[in-house]
C-alpha cells in the first residue's frame, strides 16, 4: 500500500507543475487530458486502496519522511488511509475526474484555459493531503492549501474587481477559522505532546468527559471547521464566492473543499464524543446555520447564489448531525451532498453557458424543452436535494433527522423546517428557471443550446450517483443493512446515540410520513403559484419589509463591512496618524529635538570674550582644588 | 590555525580594492563575482560543518591575541548558529548585488563597495567570539548602510538618515556599557571572550543592568514596538539595495545577538524581564500589521509588515522553548529571504511605475505573469502558507507563544489574519484589475531580475518543504543552551 | 651647583614660585592687552619650571629638569606661534585689546 499510496496525491501535483509550467506551450485539449488523467489515475488508485481498506477494516500509517523536528514536536509528512480517509479520497477524485471533464467543455473559450486546470490539479492535490495526512499539520497543511486555490480561482477572472474582492474575502474569513485551528493545534501538542492522530486519540481516550481541556481543543478546532464549511458567524464568504467559474463552486464550494471541516471532526470524533459541551455548541451553531441560509436561500435570484446558499444551509445539516453525534450520518450526507450539489451547480454552469453568462434567473424560464438533458439531471438532483424517496438525499436526510429525532425532538422539528425550506427554495428554483415563459432577450433565445457532450456526460454520471447513491446506506427499515454505517463504524467511537435506543419502526415510518407529507405540501403550492399562475419573483425594488430584509441576506455583509472592516481600517489609519506620528514618533524626534534646543540656550555661554574664558577657567581650577582639599 | 573564518572575511574586504583598480564598467561583476565565491565557499564550509555535523561545538577556530594589555583576541568561530546565519548572509548578498545591476546607480563602484563592506561586517558580526570584536562589527555595519542612504536615498533623506544613525548608535553604546561592565567582571583574567561571560556568576542586580544594555541596543535595531520609528521611514526613503541590507541582514544581527549574549549571560534578568520584552514584541506584532493594512506605499507597508515579522521572532526567542528558539532562528533566515524579495518586488514595481503608491498600480498580473506569479510566491511565504519557509517559522513561534502564555498566542496569532488582510490587498491592487494608463506599458521580468526572483522563490518553497535540514544545524546549540539554563535555574 | 641651590630652604623656593604663578594667573585675568597675557602665561610656566628644579634638587631626581627642558620648548614654540597670531591680528584689527576679540562665538 506504501508503494502507491504516495502516487495519489502526487499525481495531480504532477498535473499541476506540466500544466502550470507549460500553461503556454500546450495545447487546451491535451492541457485537459492531462489535467483530467492525473485526477483519474489518482481514481484508480483510490479504488485499490478502498478495497484494502475494506477487507482490512483499519487504518494504516504510511511515513515518507520527517518533515520537521523540533524538540518534542516531530512532523512527518506520513499518509494516514483508513476508512475515512478512502472514503474521502473517492468523493474528491470521482467527483473531481467528473468535474475536470467537465470543465474541458465550459472553459473551452476561456484564455485561462490551461491556467484553469493547473489551479484545479492542484486543489486536488492539497484536498487529497489534506484527507489523507497522518496528523494535525498535515490536514493543516492542505487545509490551507485549498483554502489558496479557493481564493485563485474564486479570482480567476481577475479583472474584475469584485470577483477579486470575494476572493480576498474568502481567504481572509478562512484564515479567521485558520487561526482557531492553529491554537486547537497547539492545545493538543502542549496537552498531549504530539501531533500524530493515533497518539493523540489514544491519549484522548483516557481524559474524562467535558474534562475543559477536550471541551478547549474541539471548540478551536470547531472555529477553524466555521471558516472553511462556511457556518455562522464566518459563512459570508462562500455565497460571495460563486464569482469563480462554476466547476470551481461545484468542486470545492460544494462538494469538497466546504466539507473539510466535517471530515476534520469526523476524524477528530473522539475529542468531540469526550466532550458533549462542545458538541451542543456544534450542533447548535449548525441547526442555526441551517435554518438561518435556508431563509435566505428563498429569496435569492441568482441561480448559483440559491445554491450557494443551499450549500450553507445543507452544511449546517450536516454539523447538526455531528453534533448530535451522528458521525457516519453525517458523511453520509457528505456523500449524497456531494453528489446531488455538484450535480445541481453542473447543471446551472450548463444553464449560464447557455444564457451566455445570465445567472439571474427572472430572465431564464421554459429552458425545459432547450435544455432536456440539463432539466432532467437537474430535475432529479432538485428531487434528491429534497429528499424525495428513493433518491440519495431522501437515505441520507433521514438519517440525520432521525438522530436529531433521538437526540430531541425539538432539535428535529427544528430540523424539519430548515429542509422544508429547502424543498421550497430548490422548487422554486426549478419551476421559475425551467418551466413557464422564456423571459431573457431574443437573442438570448437564439443562442439556447444543450451543452457539449463533455459537459452532459458527466452531469447523467452525477445523475446517477445522486438517484442511486442512497444505495450505499439503505437503513434497516428498508430491509438494507447500512453499509455505510457499518464501514465507519471502525473509526468512529460512539458515545452509543447512534446505536442505543432505538426507536420503534412505526416511530420511524411516522417521522418520515411527516416530512413527506410537508414536502408534498410544498410541491403543491409552490407548483400552484409558479407553474400553473406562471409568478415569477419580484424584482429587487419591489421587495418590501422582511421580504426585503431576506433578500438583502439579513444584512450580514452590510453589518460586517460596518461593525468590523470599516473600524479596522480606520483603527489601521488612527494608528498610523496618531499613536505612530503623533505620539511615539513624535516622542523620539522630541528627544533629539530637546538636545538641540538645549545646545541652542547653553550656546550662550560661548561669548567670545577671553577674558570671560579665562576668568571661569581659572574659576573652576580654584573650584576643583577646594572640591579636592577640602570638600571630600 | 584554522583560516576559514578569515579566508570568509578577506574575500569581500579584498575584492573592495578591486573594484578600483579595474575599469567603472566592471565594478558589478568584480562584486556579483566576489559574493558568489563568498556563496560558494561558504556552502563548502557548510558542507564540511554538516558532514562532521558536530554544529554544537564551536568550529573553525580563530584565535589570535589582538591587544594584549586589555585582552582583545581576534577570535572567529562558528557553529550551527553562526552557520545559518552564514548561509543567510552570503546567499541574500549576490541576489542584493544582482538586484542593483539595472538600478540607477548600478553603475557606481561606491555602492558594491559599500555592499561587499556590510557584507563582511556582517560575517564579522555572526563569527565574532570576542564580545569586543563583535561590537566592533556590529557598528560597522552601520557605516555602508548609512552612506548607502545618504547618496542614493529619496525624498528627505538627510534627516531619516541621521535620525537613524544616531537612534541605533545611541542603543549600541549602552551595549557597550555592558560588555565593559562583562570584561571588567572577569577578573584577572581580564578577557573580552563571549563564552568567558557565560561563566560569570552575577548578581540578578547586575543581570538586568547588563540585560537592558543589551537589550535597548538590539530592540533599536530589531526594531521592537517602541523603538522602531525610525524603521519605515528609513525603509521608505532607503534606496532599494540599502532596505534589503537593513531588513533582511542587519537586523538579523540583533536577534542574533540576543541568542548570543542576552539569554546565556542574563539568565536572570530574562526571567524576569522576558515577559515584559515578550509584551512589547506581540505589540508590535500586531500593532504593524494594522497599521500595514492601510498604508498606501508599497514599501512603506512592507516596512511595517517587517515589523510585524521580527515582533514575532522576538516574542518567540523569549519564550525560551526548543519551539520558540529555533523557530525564531528559522524564522530569521526566513524573513531575510522573504524581505529581499519583497522589496525587489517594490523596487520593480517603482522603478517600472516611477510611483511605489499602490492606489496608481493594477492590472499587472495579466501583462506580466513571471512577475505576477514569483511576487505571489514571495507573498504566500510573507503570509505563511503552509509549504514556504514562513509558515514553518510562524508555526513553530506561534507554538512557543503557546506553551509560555495562551493569550499572547492568540494576539500573536491574529498576524496571520492581518498578514493575509494587508499582503492580498497589495497584491490585489498592485496586480489584478484592469491597467491603468501607469501600468499599461508593464514590462515582464528581465533576465537579471529573474536571477534575483527566481531562487528567491525556490528558497522560499525548498525551506518550506525541507526545513528539517536548517533545524538540524540550530537543534543541538539550542538544546545545550536550554540544558544550561535549566541547570542554572535548579543551582 | 647642587649645593648652591640648597643653600635656599625648599620653601622659599615654593614661596616665590608662588608668588611668581600668582602674578601670571592675576595679569592673565586682568590685563587686556594680548601680549601681556602671554608674557603672563610665560611667567607661570617659568613659576612653575622653578618648582621642578627646586624639586629635582632637593629630592636628588634628574626626571624633572628633563621636564623643564620640554617646558622651555614647549614655551618657545607657543611664543613663536603666539606672537605670529598677534601680529596677523594687529595687521587685521589694529589693536591688541583682547576685549574686541569676540567674533569666535554661537
Amino acid at each position: 500500500m506504501k508503494e502507491i499510496a504516495w502516487l495519489l496525491p502526487a499525481l495531480p501535483l504532477a498535473g499541476f507543475i506540466i500544466n502550470g509550467l507549460g500553461r503556454k506551450y500546450i495545447p487546451k485539449t491535451l492541457a485537459g487530458i492531462i489535467g483530467s488523467a492525473t485526477v483519474l489515475g489518482a481514481f484508480i488508485i483510490g479504488i485499490m486502496l478502498f478495497m484494502q481498506v475494506h477487507e482490512t477494516q483499519q487504518g494504516q500509517v504510511l511515513n515518507y519522511y520527517r518533515w520537521l523536528s523540533v524538540g518534542s514536536l516531530v512532523v512527518d509528512l506520513g499518509l494516514y488511509v483508513d476508512q475515512l480517509s478512502a472514503w474521502m479520497i473517492l468523493i474528491i477524485t470521482g467527483i473531481g475526474f467528473l468535474i475536470h471533464v467537465y470543465s474541458m467543455g465550459y472553459m473551452s473559450h476561456d484564455e485561462g484555459h490551461n491556467k484553469f486546470f493547473a489551479y484545479l490539479n492542484l486543489f486536488v492535490f492539497f484536498m487529497l493531503v489534506l484527507v489523507m495526512g497522518s496528523n494535525y499539520p498535515m490536514m493543516f497543511i492542505g487545509w490551507e492549501g485549498v483554502g489558496l486555490c479557493s481564493y485563485l480561482l474564486i479570482g480567476f477572472w481577475n479583472t474584475n474587481t469584485n470577483y477579486n474582492n470575494a476572493a480576498k474575502k474568502a481567504f481572509v474569513m478562512n484564515r479567521i477559522g485558520d487561526l482557531g485551528f492553529l491554537l486547537g493545534m497547539f492545545m493538543i501538542y502542549y496537552n498531549f505532546g504530539s501531533l500524530d492522530y493515533n497518539t493523540v486519540f489514544a491519549k484522548v481516550a483516557g481524559f474524562e468527559i467535558n474534562s475543559p481541556v477536550l471541551v478547549a481543543i474541539a471548540l478551536l478546532l470547531f472555529v477553524g471547521a466555521m471558516g472553511k464549511s462556511a457556518q455562522l458567524p464566518l459563512y459570508t464568504w462562500l455565497p460571495d464566492a460563486m464569482a469563480g467559474p462554476t466547476p470551481v463552486s461545484a468542486l470545492i464550494h460544494a462538494a469538497t473543499m466546504v466539507t473539510a471541516g466535517i471530515y476534520m471532526i469526523v476524524r477528530s470524533n473522539i475529542i468531540y464524543t469526550l466532550a458533549p459541551h462542545a458538541q451542543d455548541v456544534v450542533m447548535v451553531v449548525g441547526l442555526a446555520t441551517s435554518i438561518f441560509a435556508a431563509v435566505i436561500g428563498l429569496k435569492q435570484n441568482d441561480i448559483k447564489k440559491v445554491l450557494a446558499y443551499s450549500t450553507v444551509s445543507q452544511l449546517g445539516l450536516m454539523f447538526m448531525a455531528l453534533g448530535v453525534g451522528a458521525y457516519s450520518s453525517a458523511m453520509f450526507h457528505v456523500t449524497t451532498h456531494a453528489f446531488f450539489k455538484a450535480l445541481l451547480f453542473l447543471g446551472s454552469g450548463s444553464v449560464i453557458h447557455a444564457m451566455g453568462g445570465e445567472q439571474d434567473m427572472r430572465f431564464m424560464g421554459g429552458l425545459k424543452k432547450k435544455l432536456p438533458i440539463t432539466f432532467i439531471t437537474f430535475l432529479l438532483g432538485t428531487l434528491a436535494i429534497c429528499g424525495i424517496p428513493p433518491l440519495s438525499g431522501f437515505f441520507s436526510k433521514d438519517e440525520i433527522l432521525l438522530n436529531a429525532f433521538m437526540a430531541s425532538p425539538v432539535i428535529w422539528s427544528l430540523a424539519v423546517i430548515s429542509s422544508l425550506i429547502t424543498t421550497i427554495y430548490m422548487l422554486r428554483l426549478l419551476f421559475v428557471t425551467f418551466y413557464g415563459k422564456f423571459r431573457g432577450t431574443h437573442e438570448q433565445e437564439h443562442h439556447l443550446h444543450e451543452s457539449p457532450a463533455s459537459m452532459t456526460i458527466p452531469l447523467v454520471i452525477l445523475c446517477i450517483l445522486a438517484v442511486f447513491g442512497g444505495l450505499l446506506n439503505v437503513p434497516e427499515i428498508f430491509g438494507g443493512n447500512a453499509w455505510a454505517h457499518h464501514y465507519f463504524s471502525g473509526m468512529i467511537i460512539s458515545t452509543g446515540e447512534e446505536h442505543g435506543h432505538h426507536v420503534s419502526h412505526a416511530t420511524e415510518f411516522i417521522l418520515m410520513g411527516v416530512m413527506l407529507t410537508l414536502i408534498a405540501a410544498a410541491f403543491v403550492v409552490l407548483r400552484n403559484k409558479y407553474i400553473t399562475k406562471g409568478a415569477v419573483p419580484e424584482k429587487d425594488e419591489e421587495m418590501t419589509g422582511f421580504t426585503k430584509l431576506i433578500g438583502n441576506k439579513f444584512m450580514v455583509d452590510e453589518i460586517y463591512d460596518f461593525f468590523i472592516v470599516k473600524p479596522a481600517y480606520l483603527m489601521s489609519s488612527a494608528l498610523y496618524y496618531v499613536a505612530e506620528l503623533k505620539f511615539i514618533d513624535l516622542i523620539v524626534n522630541a528627544i533629539g529635538d530637546g538636545i538641540v534646543g538645549l545646545g541652542r540656550i547653553f550656546r550662550r555661554l560661548q561669548t567670545g570674550n577671553i577674558g570671560f574664558y579665562i576668568f571661569t577657567m581659572v574659576l573652576s581650577i580654584v573650584a576643583i582644588l577646594v572640591f579636592k582639599y577640602f570638600v571630600v | 590555525m584554522d583560516y576559514t573564518t578569515i579566508i570568509l572575511l578577506a574575500i569581500p574586504l579584498l575584492s573592495i580594492p578591486l573594484l578600483y583598480l579595474l575599469p567603472r564598467a566592471f565594478a558589478k561583476h568584480v562584486a556579483l563575482t566576489s559574493s558568489l565565491a563568498s556563496a560558494a565557499f561558504l556552502l563548502y564550509v557548510f558542507y564540511e560543518l554538516f558532514t562532521i555535523c558536530n554544529c554544537k561545538t564551536f568550529q573553525f577556530t580563530f584565535n589570535e591575541v589582538w591587544v594584549k594589555s586589555l585582552g582583545i583576541n581576534f577570535h572567529l568561530s562558528m557553529d550551527g548558529i553562526s552557520m545559518l546565519m552564514l548561509l543567510l548572509t552570503n546567499l541574500a548578498v549576490p541576489l542584493i548585488i544582482l538586484s542593483s545591476y539595472n538600478s540607477p546607480q548600478g553603475n557606481t563602484r561606491g555602492l558594491f563597495g559599500l555592499i561587499l563592506l556590510m557584507q563582511a561586517s556582517l560575517l564579522g558580526v555572526f563569527m565574532a567570539a570576542d564580545s569586543f570584536l563583535f561590537y566592533l562589527f556590529y557598528e560597522l555595519a552601520l557605516v555602508p548602510v548609512f552612506f548607502i542612504i545618504l547618496n542614493w536615498g529619496g525624498e528627505n533623506k538627510g534627516r531619516i538618515n541621521l535620525k537613524f544613525f544616531i537612534y541605533t548608535l545611541a542603543g549600541s553604546l549602552l551595549m557597550l556599557v555592558a560588555i565593559i561592565f562583562l570584561y571588567l567582571q572577569t577578573g584577572d583574567s581580564a578577557t573580552f571572550n563571549i563564552r568567558s561571560f557565560y561563566t560569570l556568576s552575577l548578581t540578578a542586580n547586575q543581570q538586568g543592568l547588563v540585560f537592558w544594555g543589551f537589550m535597548l541596543a538590539f530592540a533599536v535595531k530589531i526594531p521592537l514596538f517602541p523603538f522602531h520609528t525610525w524603521q519605515p521611514a528609513t525603509y521608505t526613503v532607503a534606496p532599494t539595495q540599502g532596505t534589503m541590507l537593513l531588513s533582511g541582514l542587519m537586523l538579523k544581527m540583533a536577534l542574533y545577538g540576543i541568542f548570543r549574549f542576552v539569554i546565556p549571560i542574563t539568565p536572570l534578568a530574562v526571567e524576569q524581564w522576558g515577559s515584559t520584552i515578550m509584551v512589547l514584541a506581540v505589540i508590535g506584532v500586531v500593532y504593524g500589521a494594522w497599521i500595514a493594512i492601510a498604508q498606501n506605499n508599497i514599501k512603506t507597508l512592507f516596512a511595517y509588515s517587517s515589523l510585524s515579522h521580527v515582533g514575532l521572532i522576538a516574542a518567540g526567542m523569549f519564550t525560551l522553548t526548543t519551539q520558540g528558539l529555533q523557530g525564531g532562528l528559522f524564522q530569521m533566515v526566513a524573513h531575510g529571504f522573504n524581505a529581499v524579495g519583497l522589496f525587489m518586488v517594490a523596487d520593480i514595481l517603482g522603478r517600472r511605475l516611477g510611483t511605489y503608491e499602490l492606489n496608481k498600480m493594477g492590472g499587472i498580473a495579466r501583462q506580466a505573469p513571471k512577475f505576477a506569479i514569483l511576487f505571489f510566491i514571495i507573498l504566500l511565504g510573507a503570509v505563511a502558507l503552509p509549504l514556504t519557509n514562513g509558515f514553518v517559522g510562524e508555526f513553530l513561534l506561534l507554538l512557543g507563544i503557546f506553551s509560555y502564555s495562551k493569550v499572547m498566542a492568540g494576539i500573536a496569532g491574529l498576524t496571520i489574519i492581518l498578514g493575509a488582510v494587508y499582503m492580498l490587498n497589495t497584491y490585489q491592487k498592485s496586480m489584478f484589475g484592469e491597467a491603468n494608463e501607469t501600468t499599461a506599458n508593464f514590462k515582464d521580468l528581465t533576465v537579471t531580475e529573474m536571477l534575483v526572483l527566481v531562487p528567491i522563490a525556490a528558497i522560499i518553497l525548498g525551506a518550506g518543504i525541507f526545513p528539517e535540514l536548517f533545524m538540524k544545524l540550530t537543534e543541538l546549540p539550542v538544546e545545550t543552551m536550554l540544558t544550561k539554563l535549566s541547570a542554572g535555574a535548579v543551582k | 651647583m647642587k649645593e648652591v641651590v640648597q643653600g635656599i630652604p625648599l620653601n622659599y623656593y615654593l614661596a616665590l614660585s608662588t608668588v611668581l604663578f600668582s602674578i601670571g594667573v592675576l595679569g592673565v585675568l586682568f590685563r587686556r592687552n594680548a601680549i601681556i597675557i602671554l608674557m603672563c602665561v610665560e611667567l607661570m610656566l617659568n613659576s612653575v619650571n622653578l618648582l621642578l628644579v627646586a624639586f629635582s634638587a632637593f629630592h636628588g631626581d634628574a626626571k624633572a629638569q628633563v621636564f623643564v627642558f620640554f617646558i622651555m620648548i614647549v614655551a618657545a614654540a607657543e611664543v613663536a606661534v603666539g606672537l605670529a597670531l598677534m601680529v596677523l591680528i594687529y595687521r587685521n584689527i589694529k589693536s591688541l585689546d583682547i576685549d574686541f576679540l569676540n567674533k569666535l562665538k554661537w
